[in-house]
């Protein structure tokens, strides 16, 4: 791994000495909706503060293991998951997990952007008031900042009385990811967050995604390899719920070991 | 039409079949928006030529009285409004819970299923029965009529409405949204409590005001449970007045002024109504958007 990590250094940004820590542990992981097994064995690891990209194709489990991570799967019963998955030297499959709690630690932004019905500013205190108390400068505060670190402050300033419904597809995603790092979490899960947006609106949030990753580990999802080329330290490719190989993104793009990979990121897929 | 006589542009006589049956089905079509358009303006216009003669201020704050005492309507008015807002006060918080049950809790299970068809039989259960279910329960053990008893029975019919309004309007929240909620750590209740009701408000709201249009006009439950009143009656333990009651009272009768007031109160009933559906059409059409 550690050489692994170090290869991806011919990007000046990521000097680091050290192998980067793990933050997500994924062993032996299998995943069944029902009777149907949509995952088999995964085991993987997450390094803290990379972006790692999943990519295969409609249907290969790329989806189902992010949603694993929050216990998103959780809300529907006949959902299970098996083996591990360690996170801060917990395993979040334990049924005794406190899920809010899980859930404040590791967000999640959609494919489809979800603002709630109500104003800018209360889309974000909405998500902290549920695990802070903060005055009201406080919350003034910190409403600036993530709305500043998403690139949105100046466009939205005027306006955080005004309901989030309003702003535009591009805008309403950025404040979607604002609310999730609001919560101050480590592990940021993105579920093909560009696929309803443009090509400026996407352009904007992977850029974003270079200025997270200081503080946030980042999971993406993405059907688009151009994105995983640009954004993602490391890319897994999954196929038919199996993971095929994980590596740094020059390596998958470049020279991927497996032929179904080689398949796959050159458009040959039957 | 005949423009050119290059084979391709001959006309397809298969063509020619669909067009004529798509202009019976349209004809038809308009045929019967029309016969609907004018039935309700027949209505109007007759409530409109008969019931202004008897408008006056009289009729507004005057109580009823005797024949040729120049009695109004006031009290009916009262009475109705007063047993109609009761009648969502004991209504719509049972019609909510109930609404958002079957939408957020039951879903397919048997039980909600059963709840479901109960609410579904109860929109549309003749509403005389529901006036005489209510006298069992609530006039008969007393011994005596009660306002309280029409506001419960008008609460009856009101609840189903409630019910298919909030469980629709809440299934048309998209699944994403709980979601979003549930990843930020919110739990159940409040993601269904302060998101869901938040965006199916308009069509939640909707529901209500129409479940309160159609209640304000029912007049057979009443007749079992708050009788009706000739004098002011404001407390809900006994007969009350309203305005249905006092339109089948007074329009059967035979003094002249008794069928003018009656035409009056029919005007107001009406028109009462109509003000609350383009409340609605108007009011919360625009806002969702």
């Amino acid at each position: 791994m550690s050489v692994i990590a170090n290869t991806s250094g011919t990007i000046a940004a990521a000097p680091a000495p050290f192998p980067a820590a793990v933050a997500l542990e994924v062993r032996n992981l299998d995943f069944y909706y029902g009777t149907h097994k949509a995952l088999n064995d995964i085991s993987l690891d997450y390094l803290s503060r990379r972006v790692t990209a999943m990519i295969g194709p409609s249907g290969c489990g790329k989806s189902t293991l992010l949603r694993i991570f929050n216990r998103m799967y959780d809300l529907y019963p006949g959902q299970r998951a098996e083996g591990s998955v360690l996170f801060d030297g917990v395993d979040i499959l334990d049924r005794a997990l406190d899920l809010n709690m899980l859930r404040s630690r590791i967000g999640m932004v959609f494919q489809k952007p979800t603002p709630f019905p109500m104003s800018v500013y209360d889309n974000i205190a909405f998500g902290v008031r549920l695990h802070e108390r903060l005055s009201r400068a406080e919350m003034d505060a910190r409403v600036e900042d993530v709305l500043t670190r998403v690139a949105l402050w100046k466009e939205v300033r005027d306006r955080l009385r005004a309901p989030a419904t309003g702003l535009s597809g591009g805008q309403q995603q950025r404040l979607c990811i604002a609310r999730t790092i609001a919560t101050k979490p480590e592990v940021v899960l993105l579920d093909e967050p560009t696929s309803a947006l443009d090509p400026i609106s996407t352009a904007r949030i992977e850029e974003l995604l270079d200025e997270l990753k200081r503080d946030f580990t980042i999971v993406i999802v993405t059907h688009n390899m151009q994105q995983a080329a640009r954004c993602a330290d490391r890319v897994a490719f999954f196929y038919l719920g199996n993971l095929i190989e994980v590596d740094t993104a020059d390596q998958i793009f470049t020279n991927p070991r497996e032929k179904q990979t080689q398949d796959y990121i050159t458009g040959r897929f039957g | 039409m005949g423009a050119t006589s290059a084979p391709g542009w001959r006309k397809n006589p298969l063509a020619t079949r669909r067009r004529a049956s798509d202009l019976l089905a349209t004809g038809f079509g308009y045929l019967a928006s029309a016969l609907l358009v004018i039935a309700l303006c027949s209505i109007l216009w007759t409530l409109l030529s008969q019931g202004v003669a008897g408008l006056s201020l009289a009729a507004i704050i005057r109580p009823m009285g005797p024949p040729g005492s120049h009695g109004g309507l006031a009290n009916a008015i009262v009475g109705s409004i007063i047993q109609t807002i009761m009648s969502l006060v004991i209504g719509a918080p049972v019609g909510l819970a109930c609404g958002i049950y079957l939408a957020e809790y039951g879903g397919t299970s048997r039980f909600a299923g059963t709840v479901r068809f109960v609410s579904d039989v109860l929109l549309s259960a003749p509403s005389i029965l529901v006036g005489l279910f209510v006298y069992l329960v609530l006039v008969a053990p007393f011994g005596h009529f009660s306002g309280l008893a029409g506001a419960v029975s008008l609460a009856i019919l009101a609840v189903p409405i409630i019910v298919r309004t909030t469980e629709d309007m809440l299934r048309l929240v998209p699944t994403a949204m709980r979601e979003a909620g549930a990843a930020l750590g919110a739990e159940k209740w409040k993601v269904i409590l302060m998101i869901c009701m938040r965006s199916a408000g308009p069509g939640v709201l909707t529901g209500i005001l129409l479940a309160l249009a159609r209640v304000s006009g029912e007049t057979a439950p009443l007749l079992f449970t708050s009788l009706g009143n000739q004098n002011w009656s404001f407390s809900l333990d006994k007969p009350m007045a309203s305005l249905p009651i006092a339109i089948y009272q007074y329009a059967g009768a035979s003094y002249e002024d008794w069928v003018a007031l009656a035409w009056t109160g029919a005007l107001f009933i009406t028109f009462g109504v109509l003000a609350i559906n383009i409340v609605v059409r108007f009011g919360f059409g625009r806002q969702k958007s």
